[in-house]
């Protein structure tokens, strides 16, 4: 299923896209202004995303070499 | 000697003691040296990848731009983890593409797959254009560390040269285990300390992280998000994708790619890197507890920002902890860029002259312009000057521009020719030169359009030209030499 790669366009809409409409400093999550937080936040789904990909993807059972 | 000095003495005797036991009896051949015989797994390969790709710039620059410009800074924590998520799809080719044709370089890729060491000696020359600056970059940092975090006892200059000094030796000796094995101690230390600091400032001077932001935007509003105008969405959606776009052209990155020993470790660093850029989170964090406590530093100076706060927040010892971080930090990508630099002066440019030549032979010639390399950045660095400031705001966006050429010949159509390549090279590095030399912004050539256009980074504008000029040249001579072969054929019936 390499249609699961497209996940991987869903961090490039949020850090690109997103700070236009999220440029905003209230609500605070966790004391952090929310343009950071989404940010902070994005870089660990990232990297779930990445895992779920990695996880999924047929290319890593047969490419040991 | 002060407790601080010992902790900085320390930290550069434990990299040249690592460095030097990262040989281990081997016999450091090309392969060796330069790609470690392929043979990383997964840790090795993330050391070295986050050891040379947070710098001194994660250290005092992260802080320093939070510090002195505020909410654009996050941008940098942006730029990273997308790259990361491109390296899944595009590293992988690449290293099996190396691993089979037996490359050592960045530039070895561009002259197999176009069948050009010409072009192989373009992209090694315009990857030592930005490293040179890059280096001296790190060689300032470390200059800038060991002099603030020894009270003045060490000046920058003698601080350069034995940093040099240290790094060149396990270089040589080592090569690029060299630089793993230090970054062991060197992403431990780090990480340790920026996250330590991070978190401990805002509770120190502001009871907690919340208080800090409040604070900061009570004295300056608006200053913690993007700003209307300038540096707005538009400038940081562009130069997010730009900087994505730029960043494994690094040669030094794209040349640690080769150590892994398969592709799915290139994989599993895909997953795991962008947590690792979490670290600017608490580097932000140690900028912006600076602005209200360490007030005034301003243009360069607030690199200082970081420093400024430790020396007046802790005692001597923890100043030395936190000086010996910082001096690793720039050892690190320092020995990968000077091992990266010397590689592609002797295997793509002294090559050229000595077609010949043994990798035997070769490894040598790289061996020793190891120092050479060394001392042109020392001198840089302790002769201070302008330009080698533009140069090193040039050095990214020289980079970038051999992406198109690369993603080009990835694909399977294989469209772009040896000559549109280096044409679109040159005029991509010619239009960075000339765009960063006249202090050019997209408004200033184009006043007329929206501010929204304005504001984007004008590094893609060289990237267009860049492709624009690849088209014409790799199009107009498939054109020429079809036609050539039409005229051709009835005379050779």
């Amino acid at each position: 299923m390499r249609t699961i790669r497209l996940l991987a366009l869903l961090p490039f809409a949020a850090l690109l896209i997103g700070p236009f409409f999220l440029n905003r400093v209230e609500p605070t999550i966790l004391g952090l202004p929310f343009l950071l937080a989404w940010c902070v936040a994005w870089v660990v789904l990232t990297s779930a995303i990445m895992a779920i990909i990695f996880r999924f993807d047929p290319t890593n059972r047969d490419d040991l070499s | 000697m002060n407790g601080a000095l010992v902790g900085i003495a320390a930290a550069a005797l434990l990299a040249l003691a690592l460095g030097f036991l990262a040989r281990r009896g081997r016999q450091m051949g090309l392969g060796q040296w330069t790609v470690a015989g392929r043979s990383f797994g997964a840790p090795l390969v993330f050391l070295l990848m986050a050891g040379e790709i947070y710098t001194t710039f994660t250290f005092l620059g992260g802080s320093g731009f939070a510090y002195g410009r505020g909410g654009p800074v996050y941008y940098i924590l942006c730029y990273g983890t997308l790259a990361y998520m491109m390296s899944y799809v595009m590293l992988p080719p690449i290293w099996r593409y190396a691993r089979d044709h037996g490359l050592y370089s960045q530039a070895d890729f561009f002259a197999s797959k176009y069948h050009s060491r010409w072009l192989g000696a373009l992209v090694s020359l315009v990857g030592i254009v930005a490293l040179i600056p890059y280096l001296v970059l790190q060689f300032k940092g470390l200059g800038i560390i060991v002099e603030a975090a020894g009270y003045g006892t060490i000046g920058t200059g003698p601080a350069v040269w034995i940093g040099a000094a240290v790094a060149t030796a396990y270089v040589m000796m080592s090569g690029v285990r060299g630089s793993a094995w230090t970054a062991v101690a060197k992403d431990a230390m780090v990480l340790a300390v920026v996250v330590f600091l991070g978190i401990y400032f805002p509770l120190h001077y502001y009871g907690g992280v919340g208080a800090m932001f409040a604070a900061v935007e009570a004295a300056k509003p608006g200053f913690v998000v993007l700003p209307e105008r300038g540096e707005s969405a538009w400038w940081f959606a562009s130069t997010v994708l730009l900087t994505a776009l730029g960043f494994y052209m690094w040669p030094h990155t794209f040349g640690s790619i080769y150590t892994a020993r398969n592709a799915r470790v290139i994989r599993q660093n895909a997953v795991l890197l962008p947590l690792y850029q979490l670290i600017f989170l608490f580097a932000f964090m140690i900028g912006f507890a600076a602005i209200l406590q360490v007030p005034g530093l301003k243009g360069a100076d607030i690199d200082l920002a970081l420093l400024k706060l430790s020396v007046e927040t802790f005692d001597p010892w923890m100043v030395g902890i936190i000086g010996a971080a910082g001096v690793l930090t720039a050892l690190v990508p320092g020995s990968m860029i000077l091992m990266t630099a010397a590689t592609l002066l002797a295997n793509n440019i002294y090559r050229l002259a000595h077609p010949a030549a043994a990798d035997r032979h070769i490894v040598r010639v790289a061996k020793l312009l190891v120092p050479v390399v060394a001392l042109i950045a020392v001198y840089f660095t302790l002769a201070g000057g302008q330009h080698i400031v533009a140069l090193l705001l040039m050095g990214y966006s020289f980079v970038t521009q051999l992406f198109p050429a690369l993603v080009l010949c990835l694909t399977k159509t294989r469209w772009a020719t040896p000559a549109g390549a280096a044409a679109g090279i040159v005029a991509g590095v010619a239009a960075v030169a000339a765009i960063n030399l006249t202090h050019t912004t997209v408004a200033t050539l184009f006043p007329a359009l929206p501010v929204a256009v304005q504001e984007l980074n004008v590094g893609l504008l060289a990237l267009a030209v860049n492709v624009i000029v690849l088209a014409v040249v790799s199009v107009g001579g498939r054109l020429a030499t079809a036609r050539l072969h039409a005229q051709e054929k009835p005379a050779s019936r």
